[in-house]
């Protein structure tokens, strides 16, 4: 199998030409080592030329291991054959900037065909394609990703290289003085044999090889780095030496400057003082709005129709454990997977929209000022937002952020933030247990829940705050957070679509499955052993002569809390009560606890169920309310509320959350911190809440 | 010594060098803001961080602490 791989500055048009030339199905995904997306389809007119799209590079010089892939991709270093061709789409408007990538390749010996994009945009500054293609020496062919133009005249370009198969040579540009070429002598030696022996590989090694978070670089080339002692005169001397050739040979090229004033006009408008910060919160309401309220009658819907088909199954099955198995464990753990497409759907679409428009680089440096303080950058601010709703979709946003770490400090902070699963909870406990006050006009349990929210916020952000100093992969590294601003463009519906479907797709694939079996699992350990404790009544003979419905709804709900009384995880309940009893709480809201793992809101179900009032939340309420200890005090009281509350607030009671950041991290070590923190951090706030309110007197 | 950070809007000067750690001035470098390029403030944002450039014909963002590396002359 031939590959052509993909390669340019972020945002020049790669994934718009991929789609063109491979017809836009894509095998998705991740490099290896790193959580970056990779896609590879065949190209249309050659099938047997597989394509592979790469994420946008300004340089391949690298401190990350996802800032590795550009290096990695184009030179096969890592495990995938190397390309054949490496196509390097260069934005006609940002001409010198895009073409310093491709004089990097080109000193490494790739053979490279460029893709000249935006050439739409760039008017009359585009450069001439036959007089470029003279001074860089490979084809060079004008496109326009939006539209396809050109894309026919690229796919023959790229089969010629591929068909020339005649090996590239490396072409430098620049000599280097004799102190960096003695450099570049011990580091060349020391390359190993399965990489490319070039100058410019050794140039790379010296340039990032350090202080760095390298994947597979070898030990002896570590040590040749080392011995060359390379410094910031190294950068200097290998950077302006590209530049310089650039600006002598291509900047002359663009004939015009390139117009910019209609995006300068709505950057008037969009970024203005006052104005673009209203614009700014509208914008960012709707969109917290649609995932939060108006995406919950198609959530509604969804567990309408699992509804549906739970009865259907439940009417064709035999009584017994298969049916429940397939009712409450398949039929519903697959509706807790497909439950969350119109939040992802919804939010994709949105950033899909931003993104294409040029607005989400604008929120990131509208925003900048104010997530850095919590050492995050303006890109954290949509997924943090979306966290608001629903942590699953807002850890899938993390990928709009281009560093890995940002990507994780925001994904462990992000189930901090009030998710609407925790609504219910919150709702339940404060109207059961809590007295109806008013202050100054304002009912104190609509102020209890904005003050959960408020709490929410606090203990995100500065978890965030502590976490980006203690975590040592977490710490930030002096790097410039520079974002491009990129001119205003149309979005096109058809990328937003096929964006939202890759989304969902990989979502159901890789975190779907993991929920399911959760669920499945979960969803036994309540189950089993099914076997009512020693001496119960004799339900079944109660309910078949109970007097009226009313009486028989009440056996059915003694009995099911009978059962779930006696399951693995009400044994499960009791062995943890220990451990909960400290923060007020019993082996029931222990069952609570655990059932809430599959999503937070079955809490109040499961609650339900193993206090023997089915799933009526109103009778749970008051069965709350007048629950007494032995001593006659109430079991629940306000303070057991706010501990509970503050619990829910503080852990991460949510394996969907957890099977996500498992998806985005590549691996169990990030959930498994986060669950780890996030308990450690829940359990201490509520005994701290528990004990201290005790001794107040409460 | 004027840094980027102290210039006033649309004025443009040439960059002299930049300051900082090795990464990070390897970065900026690479983005095209090395010695004897021209840049400009266009804009700064409204919480006043970051400041918009323009540099070889394209805008970037830029944080206020990180144009303070920048070396500039009129
Ligand atoms: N006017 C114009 N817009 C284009 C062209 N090619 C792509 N775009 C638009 O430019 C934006 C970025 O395109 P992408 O294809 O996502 O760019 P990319 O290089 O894959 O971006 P990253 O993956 O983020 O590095 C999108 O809004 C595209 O619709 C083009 O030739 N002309
Ligand atoms: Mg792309």
């Amino acid at each position: 199998m031939t590959t052509v791989a993909l390669l340019g500055n972020p945002n020049t048009g790669k994934t718009s030409v991929w789609n063109r030339l491979t017809g836009g199905s894509a095998k998705v995904g991740n490099y290896p080592g790193v959580t970056v997306e990779r896609r590879v389809g065949a190209l249309r007119k050659r099938p047997d030329i597989d394509v592979v799209d790469v994420p946008g590079a300004y340089s391949l010089v690298a401190r990350s291991a996802d800032e590795q892939i550009a290096l990695d991709v184009a030179l096969g270093l890592d495990g995938e054959p190397a390309p054949a061709v490496v196509v390097v789409c260069v934005d006609a408007t940002q001409l010198v900037r895009s073409l310093y990538l491709l004089l990097q390749l080109q000193e490494l010996g790739a053979r490279c065909v460029v893709a000249l994009t935006m050439t739409d945009e760039a008017g009359p500054a585009a450069p001439n394609a036959t007089e470029l293609a003279h001074v860089l020496g490979c084809a060079v062919v004008p496109v326009v990703g939006r539209t396809g133009a050109g894309v026919d005249a690229l796919a023959t370009a790229i089969i010629t290289a591929v068909d020339a198969g005649a090996p590239a040579a490396p072409v430098v540009r620049w000599q280097p003085s004799p102190a960096l070429a003695a450099q570049i002598a011990t580091v060349r030696a020391a390359l190993p044999a399965s990489w490319p022996q070039t100058d410019a590989l050794a140039v790379w090694a010296l340039q990032c090889v350090g202080d760095d978070e390298l994947i597979r670089v070898p030990a002896a080339v570590r040590a040749a780095v080392a011995a060359a002692a390379p410094t910031a005169a190294l950068d200097d001397e290998v950077i302006a030496a590209r530049y310089r050739w650039l600006d002598e040979q291509v900047a002359g090229l663009a004939k015009a400057k390139v117009d910019r004033r209609r995006t300068a006009r709505v950057d008037r408008v969009l970024l203005h003082r006052g104005l673009g910060l209203v614009i700014f919160g509208a914008v960012m309401f709707v969109l917290f709005m649609s995932l939060f309220a108006w995406s919950e009658p198609a959530i509604a819907a969804v567990e309408t129709a699992f509804g549906w088909v739970g009865d259907g199954a439940r009417a064709v099955l035999p009584d017994g454990v298969i049916e429940d198995f397939v009712v409450d464990g398949v039929i519903g753990g697959v509706g807790s997977v497909v439950v969350f497409l119109p939040q992802i759907l919804l939010l994709f679409f949105f950033l899909g929209l931003l993104e294409d428009f040029g607005y989400l680089a604008r929120v990131a440096y509208l925003m900048d000022r104010i997530m850095r303080t919590m050492k995050l950058s303006g890109r954290a601010f949509v997924p943090m937002l979306s966290g608001f709703a629903c942590a699953v979709p807002a850890v899938m946003a993390t990928r709009t952020m281009e560093r890995q770490r940002d990507r994780i400090l925001t994904m462990l902070v992000i189930p901090l933030m009030t998710c609407s699963a925790r609504l219910p909870v919150y709702t339940l406990v404060i109207a059961a247990l809590f007295p109806s006050h008013t202050v100054g006009g304002l009912s104190t349990k609509s102020l209890l829940m904005v003050g959960m929210y408020g709490f929410s916020l606090v203990t995100s952000l500065a978890a965030a705050w502590v976490l980006a100093r203690v975590v040592k992969p977490l710490r930030a590294k002096r790097l410039p957070f520079v974002i491009e601003l990129p001119p205003y463009r149309a979005p096109r519906m058809r990328d937003v679509v096929r964006m939202m479907g890759t989304k969902t797709w990989a979502f159901l694939r890789e975190a779907g499955t993991v929920i399911l079996a959760c669920t499945i699992a979960l969803w036994a350990l309540l189950y089993f052993p099914r076997e009512l404790p020693a001496g119960s009544p004799d339900y079944q003979a109660q309910i078949a002569a109970a007097p009226s419905p009313e009486a028989k709804a009440e056996l059915e709900h003694a009995r099911d809390g009978a059962l779930l009384e006696n399951s693995y995880g009400a044994r499960l309940g009791h062995a943890i009560e220990p451990a909960i009893e400290p923060l007020g709480f019993d082996w029931k809201i222990g069952v609570g606890i655990i059932g809430a793992f599959a999503a937070r809101e079955v809490f109040v179900s499961t609650l339900g169920v193993i206090h023997g009032v089915g799933d009526d939340e109103g009778s749970l309420r008051k069965h709350l309310a007048s629950e007494r200890k032995a001593d006659g005090t109430p079991r629940y009281t306000p303070l057991v509320g706010l501990s509970l509350m503050v619990f829910f607030a503080l852990a991460c009671q949510c394996m969907s959350t957890l099977a996500v950041i498992k998806r985005e991290t590549g691996g169990y070590r990030w959930p498994a911190f986060v669950f780890g923190y996030m308990t450690v951090l829940a359990w201490v706030s509520s005994f701290l809440v528990f004990q201290i309110g005790s001794l107040l007197g409460y | 010594m004027l840094t980027l950070a102290e210039v006033e809007r649309h004025a443009q000067v040439a960059i002299v060098a930049v300051d900082g750690e090795r990464g990070f001035r390897r970065r900026l470098l690479e983005l095209g803001l090395c010695p004897g390029t021209q840049v400009a403030i266009t804009n700064i944002a409204p919480l006043g961080d970051p400041l918009e450039i323009e540099v070889r014909g394209g805008r970037l963002s830029i944080r206020k602490d990180e144009a303070a590396q920048i070396r500039v002359r009129r």
